[in-house]
């Protein structure tokens, strides 16, 4: 910070005129240039983030098609309501993040802080639903491995489902669509657990005016990605509840 | 950025540096109401019988949303065409892996899907 106030005297001919902010680091030439590096390199990382939930996404694609009745009766097992209210609450959790945003730009220190506690709290929300509906899967012994039970995809009617029964080697499958739902889901919930981590250490920052004084960075950044984490639930909420409740004769 | 130096190699006065914009809460309030009434729509949408149209309805508005989330909450429709670039050349490559990754599975079992 020190060396970055220091640079001032440095005027060559030629040169803008520096207009010094105690963020300004002095190997940026502008304020600009060093806003924009930063987020550049978030979307790089952001990208990279992309491609690893891609993997993922792309196996679901591949094996839904492989083993399309063990995907229809798994994810039929999946409660939309819960995944509809988690959608909607993950959707406020990124509005206020969104708020907190712009209230670290008009420099307004206690909206930002109510603003940062209000989407950890709907982060925590959508974390507690996860873990009811992690339980109940647990309670059936519908999680890939040593326990799973097929019973239910294999005489369904026996449970009182609808869906249509299946033959053993294809039950055996529906492990493909819960490994894939928990992989997916749980990889998405460490990074909540992670950024909401985050927001316990900007909220303490935030907290003694560090991001209201003209230096949003760290605030802009987070931003990014937190609504990165809301995208991956966008495509996970429809791929994983919806899409396989009319399926094909 | 007031005038452009075509001597510039530091990269300082390059107009293609983002004006610094702020979204103001009237427009994120926007957003987050029609990303809401767009999840009320993917469930409803989920709940009539359209065949193939199923997934092909839940994934337009899932991607309507998520481009309504990048340009808007992420401010990408605000940023530089370098972030623009960054955004689109970063999808545009994971569509290219996905669509080569889908070829060769398929023409390996032709004739089973």
């Amino acid at each position: 910070m020190d060396s970055a106030i220091a640079t001032t005297q440095e005027h060559e001919a030629g040169e803008h005129e520096h207009v010094f902010v105690p963020q300004h680091r002095h190997h940026f030439e502008t304020e600009e240039q060093q806003r924009e590096a930063g987020s550049f390199g978030m979307w790089l990382f952001l990208l990279t983030e992309i491609m690893f939930f891609g993997g993922m996404f792309f196996a679901y694609l591949l094996y839904r098609n492989w083993y399309y009745d063990a995907f229809v009766a798994a994810s039929n097992q999946l409660n939309v309501k819960l995944g509809a209210a988690n959608t909607a609450i993950l959707i406020t959790s990124g509005f206020f993040m969104a708020l907190g945003v712009w209230a670290a730009e008009v420099r307004k220190k206690r909206l930002l802080v109510i603003y940062l506690i209000l989407t950890t709290i709907f982060g925590f929300a959508f974390l507690g639903i996860k873990y009811f509906e992690y339980k109940e899967k647990y309670e059936l012994h519908h999680i890939p491995g040593a326990s799973f039970d097929v019973s239910q995809f294999e005489n369904p009617a026996a449970y009182g489902l609808k869906e249509q029964p299946l033959a053993p080697d294809m039950a055996q499958k529906t492990q493909i669509f819960f490994f894939l739902y928990f992989a997916m889901t749980g990889m998405h919930a460490l990074h909540m657990i992670i950024g909401l981590g985050l927001l316990f250490w900007l909220l303490a920052r935030a907290q003694r005016g560090e991001f209201t004084a003209g230096y949003v960075a760290p605030i802009e950044n987070f931003g990014l990605y937190w609504h990165f984490v809301d995208i991956v639930w966008i495509f996970l909420f429809p791929l994983l509840y919806l899409i396989n409740r009319h399926p094909l004769k | 950025m007031s005038e452009q130096h075509y001597d510039d190699p530091a990269n300082v006065t390059n107009p293609e540096h983002g004006e610094h914009h702020i979204v103001t809460p009237a427009q994120y309030a926007l957003v987050f109401v029609t990303l809401l009434a767009c999840t009320a729509l993917t469930v409803f949408a989920a709940g009539i019988d359209l065949g193939v149209f199923n997934p092909i309805i839940a994934l337009a508005i899932a991607c309507f949303k998520g481009v309504i989330v990048i340009l808007f909450f992420m401010h990408v429709k605000y940023q530089s065409n370098l972030i623009k670039m960054t955004v689109g050349a970063g999808f545009f490559t994971f569509l290219v892996l996905i669509t080569m990754t889908l070829s060769d599975y398929i023409s390996r079992a032709w004739g089973l899907w």
